[in-house]
This record gives C-alpha cells, structure tokens and sequence, in this order.
C-alpha cells in the first residue's frame, strides 16, 4: 500500500467486492416475501372460429383480464412479465400451450389491472381438434429481479370451452 | 506515506468501505429502494478513496530518517553472502 496505485486499486477491488456480497444478499432477500397474487379472466366473446385453408383451427376470442399481482414486487423487482396461455389435450398431444396475451408490468402501480381485449396472438391448433374443446386459461408471470435470480409461477383458470361448430 | 501510515490507510479503508456497506444495505432495504443503496454505496466508495488514497500529511507521521549518502559511506557496509541484488523504490 506504499503509492497512490496501489492504494487505489487495493480499494476499488475491495469495494467491488463487497458491492458483489451486497447483491447477493439482496437476492436472498426476496425469499422474506410470501406473494399473494390473484387474477380472474373472462372470455367475453368468441369473435369466430375457422378452419384455416392450410387445415388448422382458428379461434378469434375477446375476453376480461383482471389481475393483482402487487404481492409479487419487491425492491428487488425490475419487472414482472405476464402472460396468458390456452392450455389443453389433443390426441396428438397431451399439452398443447398457446400463448394469447402478454404485458410487462414495471412497477407495483400497475400491477392491479383489468383489460378488456382481444388475443394478442393468434390462437390457432396444430389440426383440426378445437371444436367442443374444453381448455384452462393459465396465467403465467416472470418476476425479473435487479439483481439475482429469475422465478416464475402461475395461476390456472379451468372451465373454458370453445363452440361444437364453426363460425 | 511511512509504514504507520500505510497500515492506518489500509485499516481505515477496510472500515469505512464495510460500514457503508451495512449503511447503504439498510438504508436501501429500508426505503425500499436499491437505487438509493446504490447511491449511498457510491459516495462511500468515493468518500473513503479521498481519505485513504491520497498521501495526506497525518500518514506521515513516522518519518523514516535515512541516513545522509556521505554518512553512510563512513559506517562499515554488511557482508552480502549471496550476490544478488534487490531494489525497493519509496514514493
């Protein structure tokens, strides 16, 4: 420690050191927080439901997304990322996972909502199995810390079906 | 700096640099806010680097006196039994 160099640099990696064992524990932090979320989701209309000309199914659905997920943030919370996804069995497959809207909530704020919209995304199936389908609306979410590490969860929503007949 | 200054730089480093670690840590936890753990850490860091790292006078407060080169040619030099020789440069 005997020049201004040495000083400094002995300093600095100390301090970014200890900069290190402070995010660490900021992570382990989070764990102190028992979240509470709760969401509900309404399909208030199926605005049609096609066969597509290469041969899939093809829903169009407007539904009410209404969600609390304050519980989820912490001062370690960057952003939370949220989506809702059709889940349900075909023959074919035992999970088919359709996403069909998703948000990123940055601030506590705005983490009580309710939406009224359309699918962000086309829900469309890998063949022809979507007619009298029963289906879970699940909402997923992210919760992006500052510093540490990424979790996720959900809520599963049962009781959806879509119509015997096209239209 | 003399050697007590620079054991006194280096202890008051490590105290200074910790405390505004546990400071920062519960003032952000706190608030609720790492943006302002952040901040806090920072001014320490900057705070502690101006007291430690430039050679203030009172980390010299135990001089080293060398002897003067023309006294020094009158006392009797040490055996060397390896020859090889070392340079340590003083700032």
């Amino acid at each position: 420690m005997h020049s201004f160099g040495y000083r400094l640099n002995g300093l600095l990696t100390f301090a970014l050191t200890i900069l290190a064992l402070m995010c660490v524990i900021t992570s382990l932090s989070d764990n102190f927080n028992t979240p509470s979320p709760s969401a509900d989701i309404k399909i208030t209309n199926i605005n049609w439901f096609q066969k597509q000309p290469q041969g899939h199914d093809e829903v169009s659905l407007t539904m009410n997304v209404s969600a609390d997920l304050q519980s989820l943030f912490t001062w370690n919370t960057k952003q939370v990322f949220i989506f809702v996804a059709a889940e349900y069995e075909t023959p074919k497959n035992s999970l088919n996972q359709v996403s069909l809207w998703d948000a990123i909530i940055p601030a506590k704020e705005h983490a009580k909502f309710w939406i009224h919209t359309s699918n962000k995304y086309r829900f469309v199936d890998q063949g022809n199995n979507l007619r009298g389908k029963k289906f879970n609306l699940t909402m997923h979410w992210h919760v992006m810390p500052k510093t540490g590490k990424m979790s996720a969860d959900k809520i599963v929503l049962t009781g959806y079906s879509l119509p015997e007949e096209y239209r | 700096m003399d050697w007590q200054g620079q054991k006194l730089a280096e202890q008051i480093m490590q105290v200074l640099l910790s405390v505004f670690a546990v400071v920062s840590f519960v003032a952000g936890y706190v608030l609720g806010s790492f943006q302002m753990m952040m901040l806090v850490y920072a001014v320490g860091v900057t705070l502690t680097a101006l007291i430690t790292v430039p050679n203030w006078p009172f980390f010299n407060r135990h001089p080293l006196n060398w002897l003067d080169p023309s006294e020094a040619e009158k006392q009797p030099k040490p055996q060397v039994a390896v020859s090889s020789k070392k340079k340590s440069t003083k700032k």
